[in-house]
């Protein structure tokens, strides 16, 4: 099912949590609301779900206008983010407890619910009450149950953030597997972007109520609209150097270094903000270069070697490429690539 | 630093040993003597045959044991009060289970509702009793007067006809219920409002109506505190007494001793006749009812723990 939004509105009082957001979702895809705490990505949820409803603007499921549609109503899923299992029900119970409220006869809804079960490996677990579950067999079993009643659209609220780091790879894996499995459109919210990048099809940045970008996860990384977009994704996080346009050149604010750019639409003596990913950076020892720096600390990370440069009164983090050994304090020179290096307005944090 | 400072404090005037028993002592002392001290008397004088005042006594046996269970005013003592506490207990326990939930609601003039339903634990039920009193009037009171509206009574609540008083009984039952329900809705409402929320939004969110929501989310989450609340005025009710206290002047009934209670049955053998040992006979039985009955309650209860 595919999920429009138009120019959706909600305000809490004065505040304004979601502004002006208008978007498709498209039918069959895992599509990520990405955001910081606090920019409208689980508003815009409660919204979809029905359970908040909307100030101004209008959802539709296809072409059914659901705006006011009461919950129960839009055939959704929702997988929260507590997982909200009911402790006196069993893992059966709980999967089937949606079908038992849609008054489905017993043996049907528990032949469904082991089906369920099934999909999300936890068939072995269904005399078992919530609190004798792991962190991630109670989410398995909270997307079972979201899932039960074949929603059109699959709702998750932040559904990573209660595992720990390795139970969180193992299920945004399996998130993507049902999905897959079942082809159910599906909105998943987080403020992780790696969680987002690895698994889904299309990520929506949120800022502050508004929509930033939507892309794929890998053109959001090598092509962001703005500063934020560029700060929000990668990790290590992007160098931001505050400088002016000069001579062709990029210089610092303090003029203590300048790095040659190659960019049309900059213009002669605009301020702006130089983003340098930490992989778009190749290092030499001589010959030709953008930019002069030394060495000021390194980390060997197995596979690669992160290291900590100045660059005039600015540092900056790159990886370095482990063919030569270079020690810390020499001076090195640098070629930008490509990929990965932005200049944005310094006022707007608009991509120029 | 740690380690220094402990050694200060074992090195102080005071070594580990007594310095915790003197902060005790006063504490240790108050509950031997009002505490420890008599309930082994109760159980050593419910051993002692012809128990006097004075600490004189003609044996040691099961005498006093024999006496009480083979008195048929004990035996109706045990009746009276097993009706009232199985009358009192679910019913008051389900009245306080529906307006714990409607006061748990958002409604308006909340304040008022609370007062009026937390008023008769605030006040003397010796003192609202009398006032009960009036209302169960048989001529005059309020509450023959509503049965009157809708065709029924007049019912003799108060009185005996003919050597039978058939609804004294009913008089400490509603005025038990009456008397148990505050303390029961407090402890309920704080019960609900410990009740994530979040259950009820994905309930809603797949379609359940408020019945259903009540019946398979809101009373097993809540069954936990009911069980709480039941064992606590279970215990109470077994001891019920005060309730009888107003309507008759201080008498059991209509009857003198219709209505007697196992405490008020205590009460009476104690002053009243003086039998100490049978007295104490008595409380050492009711002890025993009420412990079994705690015990079977908890045990009911580990089965419903979340």
């Amino acid at each position: 099912m595919q999920v429009r939004i138009e120019h959706l509105t909600k305000k809490f009082g004065d505040a304004v949590a979601v502004s002006d957001f208008s978007m498709n979702f498209d039918d069959g895809k895992l599509v990520a609301l990405l955001g910081p705490s606090g920019c409208g990505k689980s508003t815009t949820l409660n919204m979809l779900s029905g359970i908040l409803p909307v100030t101004s603007g209008k959802i539709y499921f296809d072409d059914d206008d659901v705006t006011n549609t009461p919950p129960q109503d839009r055939g959704v899923g929702i997988c929260f983010q507590n997982y909200a299992l009911y402790p006196h029900m069993s893992v059966l119970e709980n999967i089937a407890f949606p079908l038992e409220i849609k008054k489905v006869p017993k043996e049907e809804r528990l032949a469904k619910a082991r089906e369920m079960a099934k999909l999300v490996h936890v068939d072995m677990l269904l005399d078992r009450k919530p609190k004798e579950l792991s962190g991630g067999q109670q989410q398995r079993v909270a997307i079972a149950r979201a899932l039960i009643k074949t929603p059109r659209l699959l709702l998750l609220d932040e559904p990573l953030s209660n595992l720990d780091a390795r139970l969180r790879l193992e299920m945004r894996e399996e998130i993507r597997r049902i999905q897959q499995e079942t082809g159910v459109t599906t909105i998943f919210v987080t403020h992780d972007q790696e969680e987002a990048m690895s698994i889904c099809d299309k990520i929506v940045l949120m800022k502050d109520g508004y929509l930033q970008q939507e892309d794929k996860p890998q053109t959001l990384y090598d092509d962001p609209h703005n500063l934020f977009v560029a700060n929000f994704l990668g990790n290590p996080p992007i160098n931001n150097l505050y400088g002016t346009i000069q001579n062709g050149r990029f210089v610092l604010e303090d003029g203590s270094a300048s790095i040659k750019i190659d960019n049309p639409n900059a213009k002669e003596g605009e301020k702006v903000v130089m983003g340098i990913r930490a992989e778009s950076v190749t290092i030499s020892k001589s010959g030709d270069h953008d930019f002069e720096a030394v060495i000021k600390q390194r980390y060997t990370m197995g596979k690669e070697e992160l290291a900590f440069l100045n660059i005039g009164n600015q540092v900056i983090r790159v990886y370095l490429s482990s063919d030569y050994t270079y020690d810390v304090g020499e001076k090195v020179f640098l070629n930008l690539r490509q990929k990965g290096v932005f200049l944005f307005d310094q006022e707007t944090g608009e991509r120029i | 630093m740690t380690a220094k400072k402990k050694k200060k404090r074992e090195g102080g005037e005071f070594n580990n040993g007594l310095e915790p028993v003197i902060y005790l002592l006063p504490f240790v002392i108050g509950l031997l003597i009002f505490t420890v001290y008599p309930i082994i008397n109760v159980v050593l004088m419910s051993f002692k045959e012809g128990y006097r005042l004075s600490g004189s006594f003609t044996g040691i046996g099961l005498k006093n044991y024999t006496q009480v269970l083979g008195d048929k005013n004990f035996a109706n003592a045990v009746r009276n009060t097993f009706i009232y506490v199985f009358s009192v207990v679910p019913i008051a326990t389900v009245l306080a289970v529906i307006i714990a939930n409607l006061l748990n609601q958002k409604i308006k003039a909340m304040a008022l509702f609370q007062t009026a339903y937390f008023l008769p634990m605030v006040t003397s039920s010796i003192a609202v009793g009398l006032s009960w009193r009036y209302m169960f009037n048989t001529q005059f009171g309020v509450i023959n007067w509503l049965l009157g509206v809708f065709g029924a009574g007049p019912i003799d609540w108060l009185g005996a006809t003919g050597g039978q008083a058939p609804y004294n009984i009913f008089v400490i039952i509603i005025f038990g219920i009456w008397n148990m329900l505050p303390f029961t809705i407090i402890l309920l409402l704080s019960g609900l409002q410990n009740i994530d929320p979040m259950y009820y939004t994905a309930a809603k969110v797949d379609g359940a109506d408020s019945g259903m929501i009540f019946r398979r989310i809101t009373v097993p989450l809540l069954l936990p505190t009911i069980f709480l609340t039941m064992i606590i005025n279970m215990i109470s009710s077994f001891k019920v007494y005060n309730e009888v206290i107003p309507f008759w002047s201080g008498k059991a009934g209509a009857l003198s001793n219709n209505l007697y209670t196992m405490v008020y049955y205590i009460k009476e053998t104690f002053y009243s006749k003086l039998r100490l040992g049978n007295a104490a006979a008595a409380s050492i039985v009711l002890f025993l009812i009420i412990f079994v009955f705690t015990m079977l309650q908890k045990w009911v209860q580990k089965k419903f723990d979340y």
